[in-house]
């Protein structure tokens, strides 16, 4: 039963993805090759192959150095670029989720902290990312206790977490308070204290909320992480490699889409993560349709 | 004495609730009650009436706003402290992640009791309720019925001498209902506890009572408190008999009087007839 649904989630994944190529591919067919005007501004994008290459060449791609005359292929690039950009989103995203369920945890411990927290919370995830970066590495470098000394990748993890622990935070606060009436009256019945109550009731019964709230920190981490790279010129990451190979997009229209598709691939890494963490914890609970 | 206390003593209590507020509701006015050890007393009434609030009173899950309650002898929070007695609530409010056992355990767990006792007593609750092949199964795996008597176990885990119930079989089915009253009877009579039972059902109330207290809302409070005490065990012949039927015109009388100012209600609302 689940391993058909999964069969079928993974064919419609493949359906989707050719899909969107198909797509690409018929545009470019019938899309102008310079352009579109209506009414003298340009709407129509280019389907020329420096703009719009094909399908098949930007896969092609992997397969080829990533310099010419080089020995390494691209694909070996992108991987270890990828990886390195996952290991600082991994360490970006366990520190906004743990942030996140720490200001959960207060917020729903005390109500004030709540009403005084929140706007503040929200209020941070206005701030734009790119000016934050430049200031969270120039903090980084004056820091330094005792032996440890800032190296500079934490300052990506550091904006990665940035973006995580808003959903982790918000989604961990709904989940603590979903406890039913009955249940929290149960337990005050027993006379249990208030971190009894936490860790018997309220966590356990907040994980369905935590899940999607996880899964979206987990894909705000790899976004901050990618975008702190390409701000901050952090180099041996998958941001990196987007800005280096838009610059000979001229030349090799193919190759920044390697490195794009490697960022999308990072992305669900990450939040397979987060979903193989859902059926480990959700194993034993009622099977119900989720919303 | 603490032995020689009553199980419950209730005297002079009221509670109002959000005082001083355009929203100010007397949920109960001097009420007055005394359930002895070893008492089946049901709460019945009309919706409103503040039966569930003065239940939530003994279990000091609420603080009366006048007045003394007394547990066991103790004031109710120290009895809440002590965990004097357990409680039983219309939604079964088992925990999803937890199997049976894990869920009759509980009240323990919170005592600090250590792993094996804790198994030995769930295995013993189990037994009681008559449902031990279910231990490691989750609850939501179980019929309503099932998951009610696991309820009942876990509330009386922790061997409490009294039981506190608002409504437990609301939810179930008449058939599953009548059979969950036999059984109540049954683990009451085998482990010697006093029950204060909340319900809207009269049938119900005679046939668990010694004594069926009727409330009256706006404001809540006691109006008559009718001595049912059917003779005997209790069988499925007892739904049959004259002194069951005589209990259930009494305490329908007497919440006929709750309503004296309805002179046209026929039927009283918010209690069930059957």
């Amino acid at each position: 039963m689940t391993l058909r649904r999964t069969a079928y989630r993974t064919a419609m994944f493949v359906v989707a993805l050719a899909g969107v190529a198909a797509l690409w591919e018929f545009y470019k067919w019938v899309g102008p090759d310079d352009g579109g005007k209506v009414f003298g501004v340009a709407i129509l994008p280019r389907a020329n192959d420096t703009a719009m290459p094909h399908v098949w060449s930007m896969l092609s791609r992997y397969g080829k150095p990533e310099l010419r005359g080089s020995d390494t292929k691209i694909w070996e690039v992108v991987l270890s670029g990828a990886w390195y950009s996952f290991r600082l989103s991994l360490v970006g995203f366990v520190l906004g989720g743990s942030i996140g369920v720490g200001l959960a945890i207060v917020m729903a411990r005390f109500r004030i902290f709540e009403r005084g927290l929140l706007p503040y919370l929200v209020l941070s995830q206005t701030v734009p990312l790119i000016a934050l970066a430049p200031l969270v590495v120039a903090w980084g470098g004056k820091l330094e206790i005792g032996p440890f000394t800032w190296p500079r990748w934490l300052s990506a993890s550091v904006l990665g977490a940035f973006l995580a622990f808003f959903p982790v935070s918000v989604g961990t606060l709904r989940g603590l308070s979903s406890a039913p009436t009955a249940a929290l009256e149960l337990m005050q019945s027993y006379a249990a204290s208030w971190r009894q109550t936490l860790v018997r009731l309220r966590f356990p019964a907040a994980v369905p909320f935590m899940v999607p709230a996880f899964k979206l920190g987990a894909t705000g981490a790899v976004i901050g992480v990618v975008v702190a790279e390409i701000s901050t010129g952090l180099k041996g990451g998958i941001g990196r490699l987007i800005i280096e190979y838009a610059r000979e997009a001229t030349a090799d229209p193919a190759k920044v889409f390697t490195a794009v598709f490697g960022a999308a691939a990072l992305g669900l890494a990450m939040a397979g993560l987060v979903a193989a963490m859902d059926v480990l914890l959700m194993r034993n609970r009622p099977k119900e349709i989720t919303a | 004495m603490t032995d020689q206390a009553p199980a419950v003593l209730v005297s002079g209590v009221s509670k109002i609730f959000n005082d001083g507020t355009p929203k100010r509701v007397e949920a109960l006015v001097g009420v007055d009650l005394r359930v002895e050890r070893g008492e089946f007393v049901s709460l019945i009434g009309p919706s409103g009436c503040g039966k569930s609030t003065l239940l939530r009173l003994i279990a000091n899950l609420l603080e009366p706003t006048s007045g003394d309650i007394a547990v066991n002898g103790k004031s109710a929070s120290q009895s809440r402290l002590e965990q004097d007695y357990g409680m039983a609530f219309q939604q079964s409010g088992l925990f999803d992640w937890r199997t049976v056992a894990k869920n009759i355990e509980l009240p323990l767990e919170l005592k600090g009791w250590d792993k094996a006792k804790r198994a030995e007593r769930a295995r013993e609750m189990l037994e009681l309720v008559k449902l031990p092949e279910f231990a490691d199964l989750y609850p939501w795996q179980l019929s309503g019925g099932m998951q009610q008597r696991i309820a009942i176990a876990r509330a009386l885990a922790a061997h409490p001498q009294l039981l506190l119930m608002d409504e437990p079989f609301g939810a179930l089915d008449e058939m599953t209902r009548e059979y969950m009253q036999g059984e109540l009877l049954r683990i009451c009579a085998e482990t010697k506890t006093t029950v204060v039972f909340v319900t809207h059902s009269i049938p119900e109330a005679v046939y668990l009572s010694n004594r069926v207290v009727v409330m009256s809302p706006r404001p809540g409070r006691i109006t008559k408190v009718i001595d049912v005490n059917l003779s005997g065990e209790r069988t499925e012949d007892t739904r049959n008999a004259d002194d069951f039927f005589h209990g259930i015109t009494a305490v329908r009388e007497g919440l006929r009087g709750t309503h004296a100012d309805h002179a046209n209600a026929g039927a009283v609302r918010g209690v069930e007839d059957r």
